[in-house]
């Protein structure tokens, strides 16, 4: 058991470390062969994992198996702090173990054929499994620690491979600014780490978690904890106000987008707070704050996708949206529910993305939406795997996202009925901007040029038969967990449950939703939902409208959403141009006016001195043995005198 | 206790002084580098005489064995010395001091 789960990270280390020091030496069928077949091997152990994990459990009492620590060696013992490389074993890493390998299974197998052509093949892949193995050590950790070393190798790897194409200066710029953001999280979640330690004097889950267990709710150590970690979430999940990265991080090659910056590494902070989640449930005040960060942040972003163009911006956006309804859910409580989206979005959103990569494949490179259209016919695979997409990102049942939105909605509507509301709209609005970019991208007439006209042609299997698997999956994904009124078993949340335990017998206990209530809640989203699908039809497909050239004059509102608010324009103003004002200041004033000029005027000193002393050398013998007797007979005279 | 004691320490105190002195004006004012040279070991010697005389004053015999080694490390220095002044009267042709002023500045 043990030699499966060290496998399991260090097959896509190996993979990476293979690759990575073959560098361009290995052929490329050799690497695609590799590259994939790492996170597949992974794979394969991550789902014995799970097997074991449920046979442990149906072996014993208990319906499900209490967590397993498994410890590999002893990693920093100083004093008080012990540290060992562990690994945690339970329900909700498994859950994470499999998400993370599947769909970065399906991803890699995509890239094969969406890299094909790129001299950074090799390159491309061992960063790809090197960011596997970090996701997996994140989610693997036993320990506040060994997360953290895998929540800073992720965030490295993002930001090698939003930067992959690093000849280009602008995706460079989006590369540290994706760094820099997320580095201002990890300080949040470092600060956090430091405090649990002073508090708990340990930072193994199981220790912390228990100590925690006997708390009063609303401890103010607590809540500063679960603020500093919730910062550390804000920026990995690209939450307002550290949002702005996420957009910019579509700078990438399109299969990064869809495995870092939808499916898996964006989540993180979600694992995260699902991890944590005896602490959030004992500070109620942070669980304000995250509930209202991530109204905030569903609202905004939806409302910002609306009106781009960029197709893989749309979907940044909407990822951020969707980041936002996982946190709202975890915000009221639903845990299950959240790492239930986190899982269905992680199909959905990483098929959205690559059916997307395969339109920007089949058009050249072309991203603008209002330059495609009328795709269905060329690109029938792909056309059909985006509609389940955005029919499930949308919610509309039978699909995976109506599953899971809804099991958020309606504990949204037990807590309070204004989050309901908010995250309604919310959905309404997903719904709306998802189906403009279908509508856009696959209806309507050709609007590219005759060039890409011909150009078309529909991906090869290679990166079609992963989106119809991804598609088949964000289908059925929403089995996984069937609420209790279609007479399902509720399945994950059964499986979470052994997790969730101790937080849900500590939150407040509200009266469970009636049957009745419970239809309501659905007809209503589904409602809401399908009224935006027709009015973007009859928007976008009937009345042929939507196409905006960019300097074209339109409402302020318009012009206020379409330039996202202009948020990266007021953080430059505010954050940027201070810095650079600050810096420039200390380099002109600062470095050239003082410190420059203290360290020549040393040097001054020293030339100007040497110059005057050295005619002392005269090269005269006799006049130096004289000064070198005066000397003596100098110090002599001292000593007596002394 | 033999004859060397017989005579009083300041008498050798005053000769070596004198001695000493010698040295240091015969490398102050005479520009021929050998006769320098002659100086030097002239200042060597008056030292090691009066190490000698203290050593038998105090009746330590450590003092005379050290000033045998004095000698030997003298002489060394002499033989390089020497060496030196033969080199720079092949390339000069002179061994005056005055001459030899070209390394400065």
């Amino acid at each position: 058991m043990k030699l499966i789960l060290i496998l399991i990270p260090l097959l896509p280390l190996l993979g990476f470390l293979f690759l990575g020091l073959g560098f361009q030496s290995i052929p490329k069928k050799v690497t695609s062969i590799v590259g994939p077949g790492t996170i597949l091997a992974s794979f394969i152990l991550s789902i014995i994992t799970f097997i074991q994990l449920t046979q442990q459990a149906g072996s014993q009492a208990s319906l499900f198996p209490q967590s397993t620590v498994y410890t590999l060696f002893s990693w920093i013992s100083i004093g008080s702090l012990d540290i060992s490389f562990s690994f945690l074993i339970d329900p909700l890493s498994v859950l994470m173990l499999l998400v993370v390998t599947g769909v970065g299974f399906l991803i890699h197998v995509y890239s094969v054929g969406y890299m094909k052509e790129d001299p950074g093949y090799n390159r491309f892949f061992s960063y790809m499994n090197l960011f596997v193995f970090f996701m997996l050590v994140l989610v693997m950790g036993a320990s506040y620690p060994i997360m953290f070393i895998g929540w800073e190798g992720v965030g490295l790897c993002s930001y090698l491979l939003i930067g992959f194409w690093f000849k280009n200066h602008d995706y460079n710029n989006a590369a540290k600014k994706a760094f820099i953001m997320n580095r201002i999280g990890d300080l949040g979640f470092l600060l956090g780490m430091f405090l649990l330690f002073t508090t708990f004097q340990s930072l193994n889950y199981q220790n912390i978690f228990l100590q925690a267990k006997g708390m009063t709710s609303g401890n103010g150590t607590l809540v500063a904890i679960t603020l500093l970690l919730f910062i550390g979430a804000v920026g990995k999940s690209a939450q307002i106000p550290l949002y702005t990265w996420l957009p910019d991080a579509m700078a990438g090659p399109t299969p990064v987008s869809a495995l870092i910056h939808a499916a898996t590494m964006v989540t993180a902070g979600v694992y995260m707070i699902a991890r944590s989640n005896i602490l959030y449930v004992l500070s109620p005040s942070t669980m304000a704050i995250i509930g209202i960060t991530a109204l905030a942040t569903a609202i905004f972003a939806a409302s910002i996708a609306i009106f781009q163009n960029d197709i893989k911006k749309i979907l940044a956006y909407s990822t951020i949206s969707q980041l936002g309804y996982m946190f709202a859910g975890l915000s009221v409580g639903a845990f299950t529910g959240a790492m239930f989206h986190l899982t269905t979005h992680a199909f959905f959103k990483a098929l959205l993305f690559l059916a997307a990569g395969s339109v920007i494949h089949a058009l050249g490179g072309e991203q603008d939406i209002r330059n495609m259209g009328g795709l269905r016919s060329r690109l029938p695979k792909t056309y059909w795997t985006f509609l389940i997409a955005a029919l499930a990102i949308a919610g509309i049942p039978p699909l995976s996202g109506f599953f899971s939105k809804d099991e958020i909605l309606a504990k949204a509507f037990e807590s309070s009925h204004v989050i309901w509301l908010v995250l309604l709209i919310g959905a309404a609005m997903t719904a709306f901007y998802m189906f403009r970019l279908l509508y856009l991208t696959f209806f309507r007439d050709f609007r590219g040029t005759g060039e890409q006209q011909n150009h078309q042609h529909e991906s090869p299997p290679v990166m079609t038969i992963p989106l119809i698997i991804l598609a088949v999956l964000a289908a059925l994904g929403g089995l996984l967990n069937i609420p209790a009124l279609f007479g399902g078993g509720s399945g994950l949340s059964g499986f979470l449950a052994p997790v969730f335990a101790d937080a849900a017998s500590m939150s407040p206990k509200t009266a469970p939703l009636s049957h009745s209530a419970e239809w309501m809640l659905m007809a209503t989203t589904l409602a809401a939902c399908l009224v935006t699908i027709w009015w973007a039809y009859d928007r976008y497909v009937k009345q042929e409208k939507g196409l905006h050239p960019d300097g074209e004059q339109r409402s302020i509102l318009i012009r206020l959403v379409s330039g996202k608010y202009y948020i990266d324009e007021l953080y430059d103003i505010l954050f940027v141009k201070p810095a650079l004002w600050l810096s420039r200041f200390l380099h002109n004033v600062v470095e050239l006016r003082f410190i420059d000029r203290i360290v020549n005027g040393i040097g001054q000193v020293v030339i100007w001195t040497g110059n005057t002393v050295r005619y002392v050398q005269s090269g005269n013998v006799g006049f130096y043995m004289f000064m070198m007797i005066l000397g003596i007979i100098l110090i002599l005279f001292f000593n007596i005198l002394t | 206790m033999s004859t060397l004691s017989i005579i009083p320490i300041h008498y050798y105190l005053i000769f070596c002084s004198v001695l000493f002195c010698i040295g240091v004006f015969g490398v102050l004012i005479k520009r021929n580098a050998l006769v320098i040279l002659m100086s030097i070991e002239l200042m060597i010697n008056s030292i090691n005489l009066l190490l000698a005389a203290f050593s038998a004053y105090m009746n330590d015999p450590a003092g005379q064995i050290f000033v045998f080694f004095i000698m030997v490390v003298a002489a060394a220095e002499v033989a390089i010395g020497l060496a030196i002044v033969v080199l720079i009267y092949r390339t000069t042709h002179s061994i005056d001091i005055d001459v030899l002023n070209k390394l400065k500045w």
